[in-house]
């Protein structure tokens, strides 16, 4: 008995021993200044008002919850985040489905494509800001003159939406990378199979395309998603958050709090907020999502 | 060079799951079938023709920014602000001469030194955690796999300032080994993911088998699995690389002078002064141009390495 | 198997063992010499500082150093913090009117007055008087100007000849806006530029010496918050339909940085900014206007002159380990030598102005100047950053009040400001929210004895 129950403990930990230094390092990086966190947000703390470090509580909570701000903010957040992720799914579709055929220079296509994915992203967002959307020598005006648009200032009429301009534009090339992918693991003989069954192109595309590649989509929406939660360069640099706060992010306003209002401990709290707040949603659809692949992974 | 036999299994699934490929097996007959048939090929060639219209004006709407950019940097301040947009200019090299003159050189430097090491350390610590979470899976693999995931939706910011607090005790700002370590904990969760998806690709027989043969684990490893997964590996690196060169917000906070990276450089072009906008655009183009030379290069590897991923 | 594991083992070893070893040495290469790292505002006479740096290390072959140049928002942020958490990271930063006082009280800078004394040649006596006091913490200096500017008004001359419009000297708002309104010509130029960017350090600085000018107040004596009064209601509505009916489009993204471009392109009748705007709108190389621009006296209503007074300067943080080589530095850069080796190596045009009264005697300078150095030195001398505007106030700071909370508060304002130069907030709720901001910080002070 005793053996028997050593041995697989002894088993158990060889199958361990790859997985604990990736463990050990991720807990180090990220857990242990996240529990510095939650420590800070039950002090106040300016850190330009020297001696000004005090512990009260939960205070700090109660002023992120009735800060009008916040709240504003954070659907913002949400707006961003499922807006760039739906539409950049969306396009990325359209254009592998485009590039899933032959034609000439398709490869040239492609890697003009996947170029704004690779652009550093503070370049890409100066570019947008600048050279685009510039009311006076930006090119969209230019383009859109003869449609009767003046010098019209996009970034400060729609700060959200261009900031998602930015990001859709950097974030559908890798969709249609993965799309594209997805379309390419796809077996000829099915497709062929449903069109010598009669099925039209649209049916096809239903009953078939869009099944298969329903794992890449999500497996784009939730890469997608995960790193826009943090975006933050693009509003830096397009719209610093304003006019108000009609263009912040959570990210964006939290280090505001801190960077610029020196109020450690109130942005603290709004990051245990913020962190607990996209654990809880997404839980739920990693859930989702896990359901797909875990699933496809069991059954096989 | 590995394209596996596996995925076989995986397309029969999926035949299994759609209801109009149930008769796929009847063959009928095509002679009388021909005529149509050529006929619609022609007015398939009309179509692909359109498609393929399309596809170019989407990838020059897509790339001109891009372009632009690039045409911008080759001009005068002058020029480079202009109602209407000049396309027809004297190109010159003054702005990429006084970018370089004021050291884009070590910013570069470091952004490539901490992008490899980072995306090492990563390869380094992901591959094993990645086995560990696949082939020979440990108890609670989902809860394990669910503990990375979630550190990355973690948003940094929430970390920022005890991070700088920590990073300031041990005297570690600005110091580009600071970023190499925030940038493996940032790449390590995706690329554990990604890797693991991989290495379920490979049938357990194969290391069975491997080991059988009397071969150590790590020689099996080595010998059979690692060639087999290395498309993966090589996408889940290219997709490391492209993150932290060009991640933005901890180089911003914790470095200075020493460590600063390249897209840091970048926010000092804009002064005070006006945008300069020839010359940043000369900066954003030198800044840019590793990663977007790497993922041309590497475009094929990196499709196939996330279909690899993604069929599982 | 167990050797796996022990090869494993022995990578992740070595591994950790880079990691620690380098982390250690820190960057790449470094040499004997004393480094003194320096961290300043991208503005171009930085740049230029950064160019002539060569001439300082011949001379000093024992320091090296290095330079960090970034955006004001970017350099402010990370210099604050490094200082108030005592980093030691920096040996000498870039700050300005606003923080040397806050800092010099908290310990968190170096007293100057002690080397400045003993540098033979220096001449604290020198430094323009407003910029001096301001930068004095209880008589002693605490940093030391490297340029200092105040506001004025640039105007188009060729614009104005061809309307028929004379330039008073000392024109007031109402005259402003009634040219601005014959010279607003959409398409062409615009009769105004005015910035409207969130940040205290854009819209506010402007605004503020509107709202002084039109008598208004942010606290009164007893750090009751005045956003709500009549007086900066009538302000702020003036500077929001200025800037809205014949203003630049786009205003509520637009800085300093914007108008420069802005006017300098020839897109603009106007522009009230920074005496130092010359820098952009007078350098032929960037701009299109530079023969054809007039400067007068910054508009007025009820106060006599309505100037902001700024000035970046260089101090050094106590947690410095070589304050020493840091003056060296600091005391060649804003000193008269540099003054002149700018000109001769660079150009007159780009010399650091605003610092010292010398710099005004130089006759070259004076010679590429004459447009403008009287009247800047005019406004530098004028401004009054302890009595703004007509009545007391507790704070001191023209453009902006100097207190820790400012930066902060001066900043959610600027947000609503600029919400209401967009259009998507009336005047009225902005001034209402931005009140509830400012009450929450005076009472603060209130409730200290």
């Amino acid at each position: 008995m005793t053996k028997h129950s050593t041995l697989s403990r002894a088993e158990g930990w060889r199958r361990r021993a790859p997985l604990l230094p990736a463990l050990l390092f991720t807990i180090l990086v990220t857990q242990v200044p996240f529990l510095l966190t939650v420590y800070y947000s039950t002090h106040s703390w300016n850190l330009v008002r020297p001696g000004s470090w005090e512990f009260v509580g939960l205070q700090n909570y109660l002023y992120v919850f009735r800060d009008s701000q916040f709240r504003e903010v954070a659907m913002n957040t949400v707006i961003l985040i499922v807006g760039t992720v739906l539409i950049s799914a969306l396009l990325g579709l359209g254009l592998a489905l485009l590039l899933n055929r032959s034609f000439r220079g398709r490869g040239v296509v492609r890697t003009l494509l996947i170029t704004p994915f690779l652009i550093t992203p503070v370049a890409g967002a100066l570019l947008w800001k600048t050279a685009m959307f510039d009311p006076v020598f930006g090119i969209v005006n230019f383009v859109l003159q003869p449609f009767g648009v003046g010098n019209f200032a996009w970034v400060s009429q729609f700060p959200l939406a261009t900031v998602m301009v930015d990001l859709i534009w950097r974030w559908t090339p890798f969709m249609m990378l993965l799309i594209l992918a997805g379309l390419q693991s796809m077996p000829e003989d099915v497709l062929e199979a449903g069109r010598v069954d009669g099925a039209g192109p649209i049916a096809l595309f239903r009953e078939l395309t869009l099944p298969h590649l329903r794992r890449f989509i999500e497996l784009g929406v939730v890469l997608g998603a995960i790193y826009l939660v943090n975006t933050f360069g693009a509003i830096y640099m397009m719209t610093s958050g304003g006019p108000g706060v009609e263009s912040a992010n959570l990210p964006f306003y939290i280090y505001q709090r801190a960077f610029l209002g020196f109020e450690v401990g109130q942005a603290a709290a709004m990051g245990v907020v913020t962190v607990a707040a996209t654990i809880v949603i997404a839980m739920l659809a990693l859930r989702l999502i896990f359901k797909s692949f875990m699933g496809a992974q069991e059954a096989a | 060079m590995t394209d596996p036999a596996l995925s076989g299994d995986t397309t029969s699934a999926t035949v299994r799951d759609t209801p109009v490929a149930g008769s796929a097996a009847q063959s009928r007959s095509s002679a009388d079938e021909t005529r149509p048939r050529q006929r619609a090929r022609r007015k398939h060639r009309g179509a692909a023709v359109i498609w393929a219209v399309l596809a170019w004006l989407a990838a020059l709407v897509f790339f001109f920014p891009v372009l632009w950019m690039v045409l911008t940097a080759f001009k005068y301040e002058r020029a480079a602000y202009t109602d209407p947009p000049t396309l027809w200019f004297s190109p010159t090299l003054e702005q990429f001469q006084a970018v370089l003159a004021s050291g884009v050189g070590t910013t570069l430097l470091n952004s490539a030194f901490a992008t490899l090491v980072s995306t090492t350390c990563v390869l380094v610590l992901g591959i094993p955690a990645a086995f560990a979470l696949s082939l020979r899976p440990v108890k609670k693999t989902k809860d394990v796999l669910f503990f990375f995931l979630s550190t990355k939706m973690l948003p940094i910011v929430a970390v920022i300032v005890p991070l700088y607090v920590i990073v300031n005790r041990i005297g570690l700002l600005d110091n580009i080994w600071t970023l190499i370590i925030l940038y493996t904990g940032m790449n390590l969760p995706i690329a554990i993911w990604m890797m693991r998806s991989f290495f379920l690709e490979v049938p357990a027989e194969l290391l069975e088998a491997a080991s059988m043969d009397g071969a150590s684990l790590w020689t099996a490893v080595r010998r059979v699995i690692l060639p087999l997964v290395s498309p993966g590996i090589a996408a889940t690196a290219l997709i490391c690389v492209i993150f932290s060169w060009n991640e933005f917000f901890f180089a911003v906070n914790l470095t200075a002078v020493r460590a600063q990276t390249a897209p840091v450089s970048l926010v000092g072009f804009i002064t005070g002064e006006g945008l300069f906008w020839a010359r940043l655009s000369a900066a954003s183009t030198l800044a840019a141009l590793p990663v977007v030379i790497a993922g041309w290069v590497a475009q094929n590897k990196l499709v196939r390495g996330l279909s690899f991923g993604a069929i599982k | 198997m167990r050797k796996s594991l022990r090869i494993y083992a022995s990578l992740v070893a070595v591994a950790c063992l880079a990691l620690s070893g380098c982390a250690g040495a820190g960057a790449l290469g470094s040499s004997a010499a004393k480094t003194v790292t320096i961290a300043m505002v991208s503005n171009p006479q930085m740049q230029d500082a950064i160019k002539l740096a060569s001439h300082f290390e011949e001379r000093h072959p024992g320091i090296d150093l290095k330079f960090v140049s970034l955006s004001e928002n970017e350099a402010r942020a990370k210099i604050t913090v490094s200082t108030a958490m005592q980093s030691g990271q920096f040996d000498v930063v870039m700050v300005s009117n606003y923080e040397t006082r806050m800092w010099a009280e908290n310990g968190w800078l170096r007293d100057l007055s002690g080397y400045a004394a003993n540098t033979p040649g220096y001449d604290v006596g020198d430094f323009v008087p407003s910029i001096r006091e301001s930068l004095s913490y209880r008589g002693d200096m605490y940093s030391m100007p490297f340029y200092g500017e105040s506001s004025f008004l640039m105007y188009r001359k060729d614009l104005f000849r061809k309307a028929g419009i004379t330039m008073p000297e000392h024109p007031t708002w109402q005259q402003i806006t009634s040219y601005a309104k014959k010279l607003h010509e959409p398409g062409n130029h615009v009769g105004i530029c005015l910035r409207g960017k969130p940040g205290w350090g854009e819209v506010l600085a402007p605004l503020d010496t509107v709202i002084n000018t039109f008598g208004g107040r942010w606290y009164d004596e007893n750090w009751n918050a005045r956003l709500d009064s009549p007086a900066v209601k009538r302000a702020v509505g003036f500077y929001v339909n200025l800037v809205r009916k014949y203003g630049e489009p786009s205003a509520a993204t637009t800085g300093f940085a914007e108008c420069g471009t802005q006017f300098s392109q020839g897109n603009a009748a106007m522009w009230y900014d920074a005496t130092s705007a010359v820098s952009i709108v007078e350098n032929p190389k960037s701009s299109r206007v530079a023969d054809e621009v007039g400067y007068v006296a910054a508009p007025t209503v009820k106060t006599e002159h309505s100037n902001w007074l700024y000035t970046w300067s260089l101090g050094i943080p106590t947690a410095s380990d070589n304050p020493d080589a840091a003056w060296e530095f600091i005391s060649w850069v804003t000193s008269k030598d540099y003054i002149k080796l700018v000109g001769r190596k660079l150009g007159w045009s780009r010399v650091p102005p605003g610092s010292r009264m010398s710099t005004y005697e130089i006759p070259q300078y004076r010679k590429v100047s004459e447009d403008y150095a009287a009247l800047t030195l005019q406004a530098l001398r004028r401004a009054d950053p302890e009595n703004p505007t007509v009545k007391p106030v507790p704070y001191s700071g023209a453009q902006f009040l100097q207190i820790p909370e400012f930066q902060d508060l001066g900043t959610r304002v600027s947000q609503q400001i600029s919400a209401a130069i967009a259009g998507k907030k009336s005047v009225a709720a902005a001034l209402e929210q931005a009140q509830q901001y400012a009450e929450a910080v005076g009472k603060t002070y209130q409730e200290q004895p």
